[in-house]
């Protein structure tokens, strides 16, 4: 069974064009389904304002869908700031790209790791310095860091305290938005290894969200590609990544540079990604697209099945 | 190689009495594309700045940068205002706050050709809509009147590149040109850059934190560690077969876009800290071939190959034919 479910999620913003323009309905996230079972990792990838975001805070249920529905273990996700829904949140959590602002400077990484046992009613006083000192040796920090500030860590060491924190409540979900983009390389691949090794120890399901492919694919049992609020392509990373079949995959995979041999021709692509408020008629990508057709422009593709087992939303792909 | 257009030597930067860099020889021939790899803190964009006096006073800088045979490092502020911008132009991650937000973008790049080539009103404007049709800005002739805060980051970055070809400049140095953008758009950027190398024969030094990046852009590629370089090599060369302990990690700490999935290689640790530098080679503590040898003294460039050099005690040297 799955764990978390998005059954035609849709989520709509109002902005206003100019000081005294009328409001226009944006669709950030635009009827978007997909699931993730237990200790698997769903990853999201997409340019930026392609609603991957979005769609990782309405998972998390901060934010309310416009449209359709999210359940979490079977039962729909309960309204922000109701006592359920504050239960709940020490079952889903959420790591982002800046641990510095995630953090509070004035705590030491001990004081934050408790945090989140505070408030949930965790373990008395001891039991929760011992819980703590554990988390900080999972994710690989050593124990004199337990009293340091967080100015005085470097980007890794930041991002393992707030995984720390994140884990403190054993949850069943994590939401990790670019949770490696502001690090180095080397010390990308020591949060990554640590990411994986962690879902593994504690069956966590993950949500990874990031705009870097070779990342997505390094952590991901399936991979989600987003344009301007809908999934274009869904399927295996292995496969996806290969051979994507969505023109917009396909030219988002060319466009990954890499040291050696490429698979796929570059395909580079005119014109910046749309506005999503001025989201063009049927499929968004087809002003950008260099195989688009009439049918394209009049009508919006759905998702449907194309070989080994994918989910495409192009009607130039023939479906399985 | 030709007679250098750039040539650095011994080039040393300290803040505070804490070393940034500690001592980089390199040369840049006249149209070539270099790339200048490393993770942050290793001094690939100190080099420039401190070669292009653009570093505070607070700055200890010892060395030399000669431009054609002429000294940089300590030259007179008229001659550097005519480097700059003139004969090499930078351009740097966030072309939005490299561009004035309260000024036209066609009037900032208009003010680059009166500085660097004295024109100004009807001469400027259509060297200004040049410029922007050779970037690649569609609509230029409206364009040139909007404000950045009008534009898409990778429109802004396009105006940043016609401003540093205003200059005519012989060599641009590309700090980090397309970490900001999406993947699609850093293809664009990337490719315009490409194809302006090739038009105007300038040569082009990359900075940057993508290996990929570099790969693609740059013939010959310089891989920095805590303020050296570590290795030199031609690009395919390097890729394929890196000597430095440092430059293998990276690569083995990099996830593959094909072929079968692996565990990544992490290195483990972090970078030395300026205040706790290593006796020897700086990435000893991180490396698993360390020995004590390695802290000696630090290790100076082997030949390992054409053109490809290694600063580690422990690669064996190869003959280079002459």
């Amino acid at each position: 069974m799955s764990l978390l479910s998005l059954e035609g999620v849709s989520r709509v913003y109002a902005t206003r064009r100019g000081l005294f323009g009328t409001p226009v309905p944006v669709r950030a996230v635009d009827h978007i389904s997909f699931s993730v079972a237990p200790g698997r990792t769903l990853g999201i990838v997409g340019e930026s304002g392609c609603g991957k975001s979005t769609t990782g805070r309405v998972a998390l249920g901060i934010e309310r869908p416009s449209e359709g529905t999210v359940s979490f273990e079977g039962a729909a996700m309960p309204t922000p700031g109701t006592p359920e829904w504050r239960r709940l949140r020490a079952r889903l959590q959420l790591v982002y790209q800046d641990p510095l602002g995630a953090m509070d400077r004035r705590l030491t990484v001990a004081a934050q790791v408790a945090e989140p046992l505070e408030i949930h009613g965790i373990g008395d006083k001891a039991e929760r310095q011992d819980r703590v000192a554990a988390l900080l040796r999972d994710v690989g920090l050593r124990a004199d860091l337990a009293q340091r500030h967080p100015h005085e860590l470097s980007g890794g060491q930041r991002q393992r305290a707030v995984l720390a924190r994140a884990l403190a409540t054993d949850p069943a979900l994590l939401v990790a938005d670019e949770p490696v983009s502001a690090l180095d390389v080397s010390i990308q691949a020591q949060v990554i290894n640590m990411l994986t090794d962690l879902q593994e120890a504690r069956g966590i399901a993950m949500l990874f969200i990031s705009h870097d492919l070779k990342v997505v694919r390094q952590v991901s049992h399936e991979v989600a590609v987003m344009y301007l609020g809908r999934i274009v392509e869904q399927g295996d990373p292995e496969a996806i990544f290969a051979d994507p079949l969505h023109p917009y995959s396909r030219a988002l995979v060319s466009a990954i540079p890499v040291p050696g041999p490429r698979r796929i021709e570059r395909i580079v692509l005119s014109g910046d990604p749309p506005n999503p408020a001025d989201r063009p008629s049927g499929c968004a990508f087809h002003p950008r697209c260099a195989l688009a057709t009439a049918s394209c422009r009049a009508e919006v593709p759905q998702l449907k099945p194309a070989a080994d087992g994918r989910q495409v939303a192009c009607h130039l792909v023939e479906a399985a | 190689m030709a007679d250098p257009l750039v040539s650095i030597r011994d080039l040393r930067v300290a803040f505070h009495g804490l070393p940034a860099l500690r001592g980089i020889d390199l040369d840049v021939a006249p149209g070539e594309a270099v790339g200048l790899v490393g993770e942050s803190g290793c001094g690939k964009s100190v080099t420039w700045l401190a070669a292009l006096g653009l570093l505070p006073r607070t700055a200890a800088v010892s060395g030399s940068v000669r431009l054609e045979g002429q000294e940089l490092l300590a030259a007179a502020p008229s001659v550097l205002d005519r480097v700059r911008g003139g004969r090499i132009a930078m351009i740097f991650q966030d072309p939005a706050s490299a561009l004035n937000p309260v000024k036209r973008v066609g009037v900032q790049v208009a003010e680059a050709l009166r500085l660097h080539r004295g024109m100004e009103g009807a001469t400027a404007e259509a060297e200004v809509l040049r410029l922007f049709d050779q970037v690649g800005i569609p609509d230029a002739k409206r364009r040139i009147h909007i404000y950045p805060h009008e534009m898409s980051g990778g429109q802004n970055q396009r105006v940043m590149i016609a401003m540093a070809l205003a200059g005519q400049p012989e060599l641009l140095v590309a700090d980090e040109p397309t970490t900001a953008l999406d993947a699609t758009i850093q293809a664009q950027i990337l490719d315009l850059l490409r194809r302006l190398q090739q038009e105007t024969g300038m040569a082009l030094v990359l900075i940057s934190h993508d290996l990929g990046v570099v790969a693609e852009m740059c013939r010959r590629v310089c891989v920095m560690y805590a303020g050296r370089i570590v290795e030199e090599a031609p690009s395919g060369e390097l890729f394929a077969h890196p000597r430095h302990p440092y430059t293998q990690g990276l690569l083995a700490a990099l996830p593959d876009m094909v072929g079968p999935r692996r565990r990544l290689e992490a290195i483990p640790g972090g970078v030395p800290e300026p205040w706790n530098m290593p006796p020897g080679c700086a990435f000893a503590p991180r490396c698993g071939h360390a020995t004590p040898a390695c802290d000696a003294g630090m290790p100076g460039f082997v030949p390992v190959g054409p053109h490809h050099q290694a600063a580690c005690v422990h690669v064996q040297p190869a003959t280079v034919p002459a």
